[in-house]
């Protein structure tokens, strides 16, 4: 055998193996977006209709209907693998329209902040302290659960807190980037101060936000389950992780299933976010920390 | 510099009161209807709304409103009975409790996991901890307590799965409560410890023949508790909100458990009420944290006086 045929496989397999585990969590993240886009298209699942004769089954028990609960079902008799599916589809929609909504206003009020500094600068400052006087999690229960219960209310009270750190993040790239000699360029030949921010300066900003998004969708995601298991916010027909975490919790002696393995998928979700935005933040980020 | 930060720190409440003031107000129902019950006439309702003085101007109001913070003044809770503000400094002490003892274990903990990381970067025992670290920061705090009620109190009965009087009631709220925070300790005290060891003071203690114990525990590990201390100010925002959380898992009497059973009833006195305490007490500590990380660190402390 010559070397020359087997080296290149050796460094494919080699390059293979160390990028592998790198690519756990995008796996991981695509397979929860499956699951969230088209699970609901396979599995059938009416949190109305109680067939109570197949209530607290264990986890691969035979339904009457003649399926499986391959996870088991709770105490009205409904799938836990059903209520994880439509639950993925839940959190993920609520993560993905909070953190666009956040990164939308955030990214706007920063760079532009960044960019003018002076008095829209102060405020911005001003703003962001009298809102991190609260827990997060604290605003959101109490916006969410003074007005009415629906997604787009839910969406409203994480974004209050969340799009803070999208304009901390932009406006940081903004401040370093608007003495640079392209900007200054722009500027001396009278390119208007919009047209500037958009093309000389918001293209800066792409690779620090997403991987502030990563890190964010999983904290929205954390605390949408928090809100309802609280039981605030989300419409009594959504299904949601952590309702039916909450729901379970009465029945830990008898029935572990119901609030443990939502649970599990939840965690799962949200390490991979964690690591996937670790990564992202060592590649393009800045260090969160520098305000 | 401390002026300048408690000038902030007034100001920060004047807006959080705004706030409070505006979501309460944007809110659908009228107060003094729900205040009264199903049960009260129309005369009834208009004359609450008068004595409230919810048919004022809204500016009016809201100086009305701001005058009562200062009183701290919120109003009776109408399903209490009695003033919003006495319940609330009666559900204080149980969170106090369980955010102290949360913080003591995170710092412990954290600590020792930062340092056995740190120590040895690279090796197995730090890929270890940063895994449980990024794990500890990522499960959701109720659905750990509910897993800790499951094996320590449901399946070996060591410990009760909720409610307060004996300290064991405390241990597994504040376990869970104390999960991501001992996780952000970890994390701190491992990159710091790993940068001292790189300073030439450590070389220097290395070379005088101290121990690695000695170098670490003496050196390495005292320069680490700076950000700690910061850290642990910083994250007071976080800590309140997650015992929120935790204390509905545990049926535990503090302020968490009281403003989710009021917000859910719309008793908004106590709202505000628990609202503004907590964000008071978030803003303190942070001012508190602030000024001890200069007073802590002769580095900055001769910079900030410069």
């Amino acid at each position: 055998m010559s070397q020359a045929a087997v080296l290149p496989q050796q460094v494919a397999t080699r390059r293979w193996r160390r990028g592998a585990p790198a690519r756990v969590p995008y796996v991981v993240i695509a397979l929860y977006a499956l699951v969230a886009l088209i699970g609901p298209l396979v599995i059938d699942y009416d949190p109305v209709h109680t067939p109570l004769t197949d209530r607290l089954l264990a986890p691969g028990s035979q339904l009457s209907s003649g399926g499986v609960a391959w996870l088991g079902t709770d105490a009205l008799g409904r799938d836990i693998l059903a209520q994880v599916v439509y639950g993925a589809r839940t959190s993920l929609t609520i993560g993905l329209a909070t953190v666009l909504v956040a990164c939308l206003v955030g990214v706007t009020i920063g760079v532009v902040a960044g960019y003018a500094r002076g008095w829209l600068d102060a405020v911005l400052a001003r703003i962001t302290d009298v809102l991190q006087a609260f827990p997060a999690i604290l605003l959101a229960i109490v916006i969410a659960g003074v007005f009415a219960r629906s997604v787009p209310v839910v969406v409203l009270s994480l974004s209050v807190t969340a799009w803070i750190s999208f304009a901390r993040v932009t406006r940081g790239v903004a401040l370093s980037l608007r003495e640079r000699a392209w900007v200054d360029a722009a500027r001396v030949m009278g390119v208007p101060v919009r047209s500037i921010i958009v093309r000389h300066v918001l293209p800066f900003t792409v690779g620090p936000v997403v991987a502030l998004a990563t890190l964010e969708f999983a904290l929205v995601v954390l605390a949408e389950a928090g809100l309802s298991f609280l039981g605030i916010g989300l419409p009594t027909g959504a299904v949601s992780w952590g309702q039916t975490i909450a729901n379970g919790q009465q029945y830990l002696e008898t029935a572990w299933w119901i609030s443990t393995l939502p649970g599990i998928a939840l965690s799962l979700l949200i390490i991979n976010m964690g690591i996937l935005g670790d990564q992202l933040t060592a590649r393009y980020g800045q260090r969160r920390t520098r305000s | 510099m401390v002026v300048r930060r408690l000038l902030i720190g007034v100001f920060v409440m004047w807006g959080a009161a705004s706030v409070i003031f505006v979501i309460v107000r944007a809110a659908p129902g009228d107060p003094a209807a729900v205040f009264l019950g199903p049960d009260a006439t129309k005369e009834q309702i208009a004359r609450l709304t008068a004595t409230l003085g919810l048919d004022k101007p809204l500016f009016e109001q809201y100086v009305r409103y701001l005058g009562d913070v200062l009183r701290l003044d919120f109003g009776e809770s109408y399903r209490l009975g009695r003033p919003a503000m006495e319940a609330v400094f009666e559900r204080l002490p149980a969170t106090v409790d369980l955010t102290l003892t949360a913080t003591a274990i995170a710092v412990v903990a954290g600590l020792a996991l930062g340092l056995v990381a740190g120590s040895r970067p690279g090796g197995a025992v730090d890929r270890v901890v940063s895994a449980a670290t990024i794990a500890l920061q990522s499960f959701p705090t109720f659905w750990v307590g509910i897993m800790l009620v499951l094996t320590f109190a449901l399946g070996l009965r060591l410990l009760p799965s909720a409610g307060v009087g004996t300290p064991a009631h405390l241990v597994l709220p504040a376990v869970t409560l104390a999960f991501p925070f001992t996780a952000i300790v970890a994390r701190l005290t491992r990159s710091s410890v790993t940068e001292s060891m790189r300073e030439p003071y450590v070389q220097t203690a290395r070379s005088k023949g101290l121990s690695e114990r000695q170098v670490l525990l003496g050196h390495a590990l005292r320069n680490s508790l700076i950000p700690v201390v910061t850290i642990v100010g910083l994250q007071m925002g976080a800590l309140m909100g997650g015992a929120v959380i935790v204390e509905n898992v545990f049926a535990w009497p503090g302020l968490g458990s009281l403003v989710v059973d009021a917000v859910a009833n719309r008793d908004y006195a106590v709202v505000q009420a628990v609202t503004l305490l907590i964000a008071g007490i978030v803003m303190v500590l942070n001012i508190v944290a602030d000024v001890l990380y200069i007073r802590l660190d002769p580095r900055i402390r001769t910079e900030a006086r410069s």
